[in-house]
């Protein structure tokens, strides 16, 4: 009882930065634009956070500083490609690059000077009994991402703003010429992806590893990428599969630990199955050919209006 | 009374082209004015200008008396003039009612703008599902969708670009019957054609315009469909000139159950087609888009292999198996409809894409290398005899314009001396005078001894083409017959799909 709590309470730690990446990127990608710089974004949203914790103590402007961090670094991806049309992968390829470097030389002087996790949101009374915790025993984020989920798919699917995402992603060109402003849209997109990604870097030092690491998101934004298409744009399903792949994760930490029938398995399998669970899910998805028809058709396609 | 619209000395230029040229005319409340014009007349920059989506460089506009500078579309839907483009601006893979819905300028619960919609439609007699797939609805009923969302807005001007290009007769008709019940409500509307016939039954004025420049501005039932022809291309029209006491040879492409498996979503496959083509004839196919005619052209080109090897046959030597390169050696050579990317490749040079297609048949490559200098003599012959405008052989085919584009593929093919020819919509967006020149070529092929199929959606041009006629309807063929025993009528009841009217028909020895 007590270890499937244990079990379950790390899932949800794995999980949530994964699913607020893939939620950003969920939305970025439904305006048309592939952004593989998740990772990147992430890494300069995680050392925001960090130095922002580390000098207020306030986890909710660490948050904040890694959502901002996040989303001007997006903005380096915009500018290059929005505005002068730049190649999307090549720019989201040089842009976890530089956010990985650029982290790496900002986090130096921090290295070996712990910070203060965030506390749960709720007061610790909820959550003294074992069942109790798995509702009440997290911080703000995990609630945040779960709110996310449900907020973005009623925002896509309901609202008008979202339909005109929609729109955009699915042809921009009329979008264009109904009097829509693909360029706007896209930029507020990629900028929303920048921050989810800021603030799913920031988790890491926040719930996860109260030290500063060079790249201690750990390849969690390709996981981000890959399970935007393994969910097909879909956020419920995006859900699901963050929560997935972050129980393939916990098996590794407790694999490591020693953890029972688990250890059969070599640790190192268990650390490289998420990456592998990855490729298989891609190869899956783009063998059944019905699943990319849910692709925005514009993916990756820069928007060039012939006047 | 003030009149609805008018301009007066538009001009708009272009780097290196005067698009417009000191253009005036006006539009009267309620009436149906046609604006005529070859493809690059001018035409659609103008109705850009009066729609908002560019500025004109001099003149004026006056919206019912008062001069206005429509800044962009959303402005001008605000005054009440509505758009209904060629290329419909939908948005495949949402619903009709979100394609209209991303249309309105106002914000509308989706709730009360079904309700309006489905008044808008009944009124109209538009018929169609609010929730439906962009993506599973035929050509008509996407137009239906621009239509719709144009007579939400209640527009004082409605502008029709090429309305009917895509349509069947019938599907014409109805169309026609609702812009005269919106014209006598006192819309008015900006028609934009080259169908000649069309504009005489519908319009009440012509405008024509001709290389920017405003031609004459006329009574359309005054006048005949080749005096306004003449007056569109400056010159008088040519007719298709036919070798006298011609007869038909020996069969020469026999298709015999040609079927092909459905591929895509919205892909229609070819059903147990078989017709045959004889020396000298052209035969045409005739549908709406969208029944199966781009799986045929597949099927015959190569693209789609069959099965079976007798399903193609050229003077009997059977072709099934082979694929397009394969087909091509043995004389059958293909124009689909889609010019870039399936029929040409934009970024290559003009000469590069004679190579791809002609290579084998012209000895453009030797032992794996490619005779560049053949290949530069031969394209230079296509854009001289075929009248393409392009700088030469070293354009590259995304340069040039649609219609001069088409008219460099079908001479890429048409001088390659095919035994066979089948061509997908080979005047899709070409002039009149263009037009009139491929339809030539097409038939001086056929003279020479070639077998031809036409793919088209233009009736005018099948009928003025062929020697025989077939539709295609849901990816099955219905009974060939000669051009000169079919009407209209029964053509376009055949293209509607009315199964019964096309097996009474298949019924009656042709």
């Amino acid at each position: 009882m007590d270890i499937t709590i244990a079990i379950f309470i790390t899932l949800v730690g794995a999980a949530t930065p994964i699913l607020i990446a893939a939620l950003g990127e969920l939305v970025v990608e439904k305006a048309g634009v592939l952004n593989l710089g998740v990772e990147g974004m992430m890494l300069v949203g995680a050392i925001a956070g960090f130095a922002a914790q580390f000098y207020t103590g306030n986890p909710y402007l660490a948050l904040l500083a890694g959502a901002f961090a996040g989303a001007a670094t997006s903005m380096i991806f915009g500018f290059l490609t929005l505005s002068l049309s730049a190649n999307q992968t090549a720019t989201g390829l040089a842009l976890t690059i530089f956010g990985t470097g650029f982290s790496a030389l900002a986090g130096a002087p921090f290295s070996a000077r712990p910070i203060e996790l965030m506390r749960p949101l709720f007061p610790a009374e909820l959550a003294t009994h074992p069942m109790w915790r798995v509702l009440f025993g997290y911080s703000a984020p995990v609630y945040f991402s779960f709110f996310m989920v449900f907020a973005i798919w009623y925002f896509l699917k309901k609202t008008r703003a979202g339909l005109i995402l929609r729109a955009v992603g699915e042809n921009d060109l009329s979008a264009h010429s109904i009097g829509y402003s693909v360029k706007g849209v896209r930029y507020a997109a990629v900028m929303f992806g920048g921050a989810m990604a800021g603030i799913a870097g920031a988790c890491f030092p926040l719930l996860l590893t109260p030290q500063w690491a060079e790249r201690m998101t750990a390849g969690r934004g390709w996981i981000a990428v890959a399970l935007v298409v393994f969910a097909s744009w879909k956020p419920f399903r995006l859900l699901a599969g963050a929560y997935l792949f972050g129980l393939v994760m916990t098996m590794e930490l407790y694999a490591k630990a020693g953890g029972g029938p688990l250890s059969i398995i070599p640790s190192e399998l268990w650390a490289a199955l998420p990456y592998l669970a990855t490729i298989v899910v891609l190869v899956l998805i783009s063998l059944r050919r019905d699943a990319s028809t849910n692709a925005p058709a514009c993916l990756g396609k820069p928007f060039l209006p012939s006047n | 009374m003030p009149h609805r619209l008018e301009l007066t000395g538009i001009t708009k230029r272009f780097p290196g082209v005067l698009a417009n040229d000191n253009v005036s005319f006006a539009v009267r409340p309620g009436e149906i004015h046609a604006l005529l014009g070859e493809n690059g007349a001018g035409k659609s920059t103008l109705v850009k200008m009066i729609y908002g989506i560019m500025q004109p460089d001099a003149g004026e506009i006056r919206w019912n008396g008062q001069p206005i500078s429509v800044a962009n579309p959303k402005a001008a839907r605000k005054l009440g003039i509505g758009m209904v483009f060629q290329h419909f601006s939908l948005f495949e893979a949402l619903t009709v009612l979100e394609n209209i819905a991303l249309g309105m300028d106002s914000k509308i619960p989706s709730r009360e703008l079904e309700a309006r919609i489905r008044q808008v439609m009944s009124t109209y007699g538009l018929l169609l599902d609010p929730h439906r797939t962009v993506a599973t609805l035929s050509v008509g009923e996407r137009q239906r969708i621009e239509i719709v969302r144009a007579l939400l807005l209640d527009p004082k001007l409605l502008i029709m670009d090429e309305p009917t290009s895509v349509l069947t007769p019938q599907e014409v008709e109805q169309l026609f019957e609702v812009l005269r019940k919106l014209a006598a409500q006192g819309c008015s509307i900006l028609y934009i054609s080259h169908k000649l016939h069309e504009i005489k039954a519908l319009c009440d004025t012509a405008t024509i315009l001709r290389g920017g420049k405003l031609v004459d501005t006329c009574d359309p039932r005054q006048e005949t469909s080749r005096s306004m022809a003449e007056k569109m291309i400056g010159a008088g029209l040519k007719d298709i000139v036919r070798a006298a006491g011609r007869s038909l040879g020996e069969p020469k492409l026999v298709v015999s159950r040609l079927s092909t498996v459905k591929t895509g979503h919205f892909e229609v496959p070819v059903d147990d087609v078989s017709f045959t083509v004889r020396v000298g004839e052209i035969f045409g196919i005739a549908g709406v888009a969208g029944n199966g005619q781009n799986a045929l052209l597949d099927a015959l080109s190569g693209e789609i292999r069959s099965d079976d090897k007798n399903a193609v046959a050229i003077d009997g030597y059977p072709l099934g198996l082979l694929d397009t390169t394969g087909r091509r050696k043995h004389g059958l050579c293909a124009v689909p409809e889609e010019r870039n990317g399936h029929a040409a490749v934009s970024d290559f040079t003009l000469s590069d894409n004679s190579i791809l297609t002609a290579r084998d048949r012209l000895g453009m490559v030797m032992l794996g290398l490619i005779n560049s200098g053949a290949a530069k003599t031969y394209t230079g012959k296509v854009i001289a005899d075929f009248a393409v405008k392009a700088l030469g052989p070293a354009s590259t085919a995304g340069s040039l314009s649609g219609g001069n584009l088409q008219k460099y593929i079908m001479g890429r093919e048409i001088l390659q001396k095919p035994s066979v020819l089948v061509v997908s919509q080979p005047t899709w967006g070409v002039d009149a005078g263009a037009a009139a020149a491929i339809h030539q070529s097409l038939v001086d092929l056929a003279a020479a001894g070639s077998a031809i199929v036409v793919i088209s959606q233009d009736l005018d041009e099948l009928r003025a083409l062929c020697d025989t006629l077939a539709v295609i309807n849901m990816g099955r063929l219905s009974a060939a017959r000669p051009v000169s025993e079919v009407s209209v009528e029964e053509i376009g009841l055949l293209m509607g799909g009315v199964h019964g009217t096309a097996e009474a028909h298949d019924a009656v020895p042709a």
